[in-house]
């Protein structure tokens, strides 16, 4: 069963007269069938908020150098705290941590959208059309999915430099073959069906079928794979960071704040423990909703 | 013999119902041989569609390192010489080199320099390419032998404990576990790791630079983490297969049959249920690329993974491009291996 008739079957009436937010929220509601997708949703909510809050909430200014090397708990001149000590220039941990949300909240959505802008038309066409430019498409992505993912990062980035903007580019050359791959299998299996033929004899155009009667039929499937990739980018923001090869300095970044802090490891852990178990609280998050709204999609 | 290609079947159609162990029938032997021959035939074909795909990959991606990396002679010449060389310098070195040629030409002496083993000197190494690889590939081969020996056994046997009784007690400890471990960063359980045996403990090394030769001690932190990192995605992989396997209605006959569980699992359960997760322990030498690279960068050890890493931040192109090829050679090597593996363990599959 594909889950594409999750949506169909029991909401279908419903989907017909409703608004596109009111199925949005129905969709969203779904969630709470599933306790591991709430701990997952629960999770990403929180870093979206702390996100969302970082000038109200942070407790300095992210780069404000006040006092290097506080252990977790000093006090400050100011009377704050500092709740995780700070780093070798003297930043406040915590709200670095809290500003680097912002980072990965907007770099890691963008480049996963990106990915799937590319990815998924070139899976409607390949799947679709069939024929050479199935061909061309899939060989293409056959050949960008044998290089190993971080190499073919570094390369690219060594190569353009490294800044937001070629994160983003990386992401979407490395990951959207494997959408366009996930994207093709679903419509070659949706394009047999008696709607598509409808749609095909009413003489609507290619486009039309693609987008209108075969994308939205195909969405179960590709939800789960966004939540999946979320966290995966979230994942290979940290590791370029951590590599040295992600956001220019100075602006908070997990990943680059335990690059920054290496040689200071060993004797103050606070500086590099706190950002580990952000970015990986995240990805836990991604990977917990993926797997929730899969156990949703296979229950139908 | 595993390899007995069904198409085969329609074209020896007398041969079908001759059975293999009917001796006395010398057709049926000889229709058997034939069977056989015709898949070492349809094998020997699959293994080399495969290689030619192997070797497509490693053209496009050489066409892809020189536009990104040699297409600009001036830029190589920077690289070869270091930033701190004059104009003068780079342009003799450009004509001595043969890099005021057209890219076309340029780049099937280039190919032609890398088929034939000629990879050139390393800037940061001062040493030939090729000799500097060999020896990081060697290291990184040894931290990678030892992570299989302990991942298989053991993402294996979680999978299969969780996957025996679905929902069970053990099931739910050991799948929050494997999501907890997958769901942690590369980069994070090397620091995680690290915090509690060497910042915390102070049991091991912080680094496994190996200045003074081959140490126990420093190899077992990069071990670790890499076991790590891997072992709650094959474990969760192998717990699904497992699961899948024992809810098949032979599985379940022989439960009802009343035969033993251990002898269920052992003898009925198992050989279906690790085909898959065999496949992705050898799929995901491509997964563990990314871990190498970052355990091996913290921990400063000597390997293929740093290898790159350094000649990335140096911009020491000969050698970036060299490990690159040598990268893309070993993933797609073990994703033939592993298809191959696939088709071994899978009887249903049959080679085409």
């Amino acid at each position: 069963m594909t889950s594409g008739s999750v949506i169909k079957g029991k909401l279908g009436q419903v989907n017909a007269k409703a608004s596109a937010l009111r199925i949005v929220l129905v969709q969203v509601a779904r969630l709470r069938e599933s306790r591991v997708a709430m701990i997952g949703a629960g999770l990403v909510l929180f870093w979206i908020i702390v996100a969302l809050l970082a000038p109200l909430i942070a407790p300095f200014p992210p780069n404000a150098t006040i006092q290097p090397l506080a252990k977790p708990g000093t006090l400050a001149s100011n009377g704050h705290i500092f709740w995780l000590g700070t780093d070798h220039l003297g930043r406040d941990v915590l709200s670095r941590i809290i500003w680097g949300a912002r980072t990965v909240l907007v770099y890691a959505p963008i480049a996963t959208g990106s990915a799937f802008a590319l990815g998924i038309p070139m899976g409607l066409f390949a799947g679709y059309k069939s024929g050479w430019i199935d061909e061309i498409l899939s060989r293409t992505s056959d050949l960008v999915l044998a290089f190993p993912t971080l190499v073919l990062y570094i390369v690219l980035i060594v190569k353009f430099g490294a800044s937001g903007l070629n994160i983003v580019l990386a992401v979407t050359i490395a990951s959207s073959p494997a959408i366009m791959r996930i994207t093709r299998g679903l419509v070659i299996d949706l394009r047999t069906r008696g709607y598509i033929y409808a749609a095909q004899l009413r003489g609507e155009s290619a486009w039309y079928v693609m987008l209108v009667e075969i994308l939205p039929n195909a969405r179960g499937p590709l939800i789960v794979d966004a939540c999946l990739r979320l966290g995966y980018v979230t994942m290979t923001i940290g590791t370029l960071g951590f590599l040295g090869l992600g956001l220019p300095p100075p602006d908070a970044d997990w990943g680059g704040m335990i690059n920054e802090a290496r040689q200071f490891a060993i004797v103050f852990p606070h500086i590099v423990v706190f950002p580990c178990l952000a970015v990986s609280s995240l990805v836990l998050g991604f990977n917990l909703l993926a797997d929730g709204v899969r156990e949703i999609s296979l229950r139908e | 013999m595993r390899f007995n290609g069904h198409g085969t079947q329609i074209v020896f159609s007398q041969c079908t119902r001759a059975s293999r162990t009917d001796d006395r029938n010398p057709t049926a032997t000889l229709c058997w041989l034939r069977r056989a021959e015709v898949a070492l035939g349809a094998m020997i074909r699959f293994i080399g569609r495969r290689v030619a795909f192997m070797l497509a990959t490693m053209l496009v991606a050489s066409v892809l390192l020189f536009v990104l990396f040699e297409l600009s002679s001036a830029d190589v010449a920077v690289s070869a010489l270091g930033p701190y060389s004059t104009a003068e310098q780079r342009l003799l070195w450009q004509t001595q080199n043969g890099y005021d040629l057209p890219a076309l030409a340029r780049y099937f002496e280039w190919l032609a320099r890398f088929v034939t083993g000629d990879w050139r000197v390393s800037r940061s190494f001062n040493a030939p390419v090729a000799s500097v690889v060999l020896s990081h590939l060697v290291n990184t081969g040894i931290l990678a032998f030892w992570v299989f020996v302990f991942l298989v056994p053991l993402s294996l046997l979680l999978g299969v404990l969780a996957g025996m009784r679905e929902g069970s007690a053990l099931d739910r400890v050991i799948s929050t576990a494997s999501i907890l471990l997958a769901s942690v960063p590369p980069f994070a359980s090397t620091v995680l790791v690290s915090a509690i045996f060497v910042f915390g403990l102070g049991w091991l090394p912080g680094t496994s630079s190996m200045i003074d030769g081959f140490s126990w001690r420093e190899l077992v932190m990069p071990v670790i983490v890499l076991v790590a990192y891997d072992l709650g995605y094959v474990a969760r992989i192998t717990r699904a297969s497992m699961a899948e396997v024992m809810t098949t209605p032979y599985v379940r006959t022989a439960i009802l049959k009343g035969l033993p569980r251990s002898r269920v699992i052992w003898r009925h359960a198992l050989r279906n249920a690790l085909i898959t997760p065999v496949t992705v322990l050898l799929l995901h030498v491509n997964w563990l690329i990314t871990g190498v690279i970052v355990v091996e960068f913290f921990f400063a050890y000597k390997g293929f993974g740093s290898l790159i890493l350094q000649a990335a931040m140096s911009q020491d192109l000969f050698l970036l491009e060299a490990c690159t090829i040598v990268t893309v050679a070993i993933a797609v090597a073990s994703q033939t291996i592993a298809d191959l593996a696939y088709m071994y363990l899978n009887p249903k599959i049959r080679f085409r």
